[in-house]
């Protein structure tokens, strides 16, 4: 199969930083690019060509499972060379700074660097100091544009619509990168975003961006059409943000009896990796409303249709 | 020493501002023996002693060298981010005629010899004046009072912990007290630390969206209105090392209204700059205490107008490339300040918020008479510490032109509008703009 595509569509940077900077255009040109790559990676031939001869490097300087899996798929399935770096094997642990990294890896002369790191801002810094595309799989508590594009394939795909649905985003919104870039884009495809979580998880002036907030998960829900939970990490549970996660499940937990708040055809979602039994119940997590298994699937679809909308940007002499 | 270089110096036909005196005159400043001889309309060429150096001021300002009441200074223990020499260098390109550097080194100045030790530093490698602040508390830990009394008699001009705030209120009330038996002025930061926590910059939508951790206004609040009780019970003299935001400028009007011994500074870069101007993560503008609203700017500059803020300092923080090379959360906070701070400030008397009077006097005379200094004016017999100021002399600050060790401006590549074209400590003249 042939991905064909508009051949205007160019997106307007060389990086995927954020999609705070992204027009609607180009999240609706990403999504639809994408949507035919599920196509494509759903065939016993996935193989593609259009970044043969191009290197991904997948700089990771946070632990992560499932995006740096679905980067790495997406690259060699478009035909690059795929090499992964996390901190653990590199030298950031021996005291070279994360521009030193970025000067040595631009050196090895790579097409695109994916990088995730635990500081916000990082990435872009990194961008500066290199020649080629840099995409943001995850800086800090700041955006996290490919989880965002690809909750909004999963949402599309089985509402038909991002548009005047009401998406209820639950939990960390505070420390959550997904949120952040969660919110910009549904609100730029004019979805009605809301968000629920105890006072000490909301960042300061969130009214401030296109949301409606609440502290009650039945308030909340109400006549939700997607309900999306967060991870809460382990070190906040225990009396800094929230008293306990007891406390936490009981008030924030999505389980059957919150889910009925919602659209009876309201469908349930998550980042990964799931704690179960903390911010979301299992018989939830695994049942027929849940979409979480599909997102993993938009993801590594989404991430090919942003390696292959950025290479088409990179110089090709 | 070349014995030219003390010859009589007449600045001749400019405008003399000594806010000392509220004076603002076209007129002749006569220098002799490192001293102000007169400073009065038609002096002219006939009425100098023979071998006075005659300097043309026409168009430009001659006022007193300024008095930066905060500036970090690497010696002892950073000199590879400022020594002495390259402050003095700095602080003369900048018009300042004195540094009260800050004892937030390593060692921390908590012991007599180390001010001593700077002093005589200062005298053997300084082009400006230095005069150093001594720790509040012994290491800076807040635990136990620095011997307030020995380092003062050995220069200390002023006690504080620096950027660290003393968070334990009975060490501070007691240090307070102590203070006030030997008439010391306390300077001290006020920012409650559990409050700023892991924060980065201001809290709020900006930060937010940065994905930044925030500090809020309260932390400063809180920590400044517990002062103003403690200086209640003890009567000392105390000093806000650098107020940032409108609730806090509150507190300080209350404070002194009930007529307790209370001054503040603002940094020149809280009433230029704010938290927006941090922009797309740019280190160089994280700084501590964090830029703030722009409400909060605005309410700082009104302070500085009506007298509530008392003193304008520089902050001067020289960070090296390794420390601001880094992502925001990572990076040291603190911005260069000593080259910039009259030409920063000159913005707010162009666009007309502040009166050349009340920034120059906040800038000299009044941090000399907190720290009972004798410069800081232009009366006859004062340490004649005197600069020539082109203000509406346009420019664009390089980098590479600062003579600081570090580059760390906020006003990198800025606009600036106003310039110190000549600086004399001590009757001797020690930066020229060429």
């Amino acid at each position: 199969m042939n991905i064909v595509q508009k051949p205007s569509f160019v997106l307007s940077q060389r990086h995927l930083l954020g999609i705070e900077g992204l027009s609607r255009e180009d999240i609706l040109n990403l999504l639809d690019l994408a949507e035919q790559f599920v196509q494509l990676n759903r065939q016993i031939d996935k193989k593609q060509a259009s970044l043969r001869g191009r290197t991904l490097i997948n700089l990771f300087f946070e632990a992560s499972t499932r995006t740096q899996a679905s980067f790495e798929l997406a690259g060699k399935r478009l035909g690059a060379d795929v090499m992964n770096m996390s901190v653990g094997s590199s030298s950031m642990r021996k005291g070279e700074t994360l521009i030193d990294t970025a000067v040595t890896l631009n050196a090895m002369r790579p097409d695109i660097i994916v990088v995730r790191h635990h500081a916000s801002g990082a990435v872009e810094l990194l961008a500066r100091k290199v020649d080629c595309s840099v995409v943001n799989a995850g800086d800090g508590s700041h955006e996290h544009p490919t989880q965002a594009l690809l909750d909004a394939l999963t949402i599309r795909r089985n509402k038909g619509r991002i548009e005047r649905l009401i998406i209820v985003i639950c939990g960390d919104i505070l420390h959550s990168r997904v949120a952040r870039s969660n919110i910009i884009l549904l609100n730029a495809l004019g979805a009605r975003v809301r968000v629920v979580a105890p006072s000490t998880l909301l960042p300061p002036a969130i009214e401030r961006f296109g949301v409606e907030v609440t502290r009650d998960m039945r308030e909340g829900l109400r006549d939700a059409d997607i309900v999306m939970m967060l991870r809460l990490q382990r070190e906040r549970m225990n009396g800094s943000f929230v008293p306990s996660t007891q406390e936490y499940f009981h008030y924030f937990g999505l389980d059957q009896k919150k889910l009925a708040y919602a659209k009876p055809d309201a469908l349930v979602m998550h980042p990964g990796p799931m704690n179960r039994g903390v911010e979301i119940d299992t018989t939830v997590a695994d049942g027929a409303q849940s979409l979480i298994r599909e997102q993993v699937e938009m993801g590594v679809a989404v991430r090919m249709a942003v390696l292959e909308a950025l290479s088409r940007t990179l110089p090709n002499r | 020493m070349l014995a030219t270089e003390r010859r009589p110096i007449l600045l001749a036909n400019g405008r003399i501002l000594d806010p000392s005196r509220n004076l603002d005159i076209e007129g002749d400043l006569l220098i002799a023996d490192g001293l102000i001889r007169e400073a009065k309309r038609g002096i002219g060429a006939a009425g100098v002693p023979e071998n006075t150096e005659i300097i043309d001021c026409s168009g430009n300002l001659i006022a007193p060298g300024l008095i930066d009441i905060r500036a970090f200074v690497g010696e002892p223990g950073a000199e590879y981010r400022e020594t002495i020499a390259s402050a003095s260098q700095a602080a003369a390109a900048g018009g300042v005629t004195t540094i009260a550097c800050q004892p937030d080194t390593s060692p921390v100045i908590d012991d007599p010899a180390l001010v001593d030790f700077i002093l005589r530093r200062a005298r053997d490698t300084s082009i400006v004046h230095v005069q150093p602040m001594a720790a509040l508390t012994k290491g800076l830990r807040g635990e136990e009072m620095a011997e307030i009394g020995l380092l003062k008699a050995a220069g200390a001009i002023a006690f504080t912990d620096g950027a660290k705030s003393v968070t334990n209120a009975q060490v501070m009330r007691r240090a307070l007290a102590y203070a006030r038996d030997f008439d010391a002025l306390i300077v001290h930061h006020t920012e409650n630390p559990d409050l700023v926590g892991e924060g980065v910059m201001n809290e709020g939508e900006f930060a937010a969206r940065l994905g930044l951790a925030g500090i809020p206004t309260a932390a400063e609040t809180i920590m400044l209105e517990r002062d103003m009780r403690l200086v209640a019970l003890t009567g000392s003299r105390y000093h806000a090392a650098s107020l940032t935001c409108a609730e806090a400028l509150e507190v300080l009007r209350c404070a002194k209204e009930q007529g307790l011994k209370v001054t503040a500074s603002a940094s020149i870069n809280h009433l230029t700059l704010n938290e927006l101007d941090v922009g797309p993560y740019r280190t160089f503008l994280k700084l501590c205490p964090p830029l703030r609203a722009e409400q909060d700017r605005v309410a700082l500059v009104s302070a500085l107008a009506c007298g509530l803020i008392d003193v304008v300092m520089s902050d001067h923080n020289p960070q090296d490339v390794e420390g601001k090379r880094l992502p925001f959360d990572e990076a040291s906070p603190g911005a260069i300040g000593l080259e910039t701070m009259l030409p920063a400030g000159l913005r707010l008397v162009h666009s007309g918020d502040i009166p050349l009077m009340t920034l120059i006097k906040a800038m000299s005379s009044t941090p000399a008479e907190l720290l009972h200094l004798a410069g800081g004016n232009l009366r006859p017999g004062s340490p004649a510490d005197v600069i020539v100021v082109d203000l509406d002399a346009p420019w664009v600050l390089d980098p590479a032109a600062l003579k600081s060790k570090c580059k760390n401006t906020p006003f990198d590549e800025a606009r600036l509008t106003g310039r110190v074209v000549r600086t004399i400590v001590a009757g001797r003249t020690v930066y020229e703009y060429a």
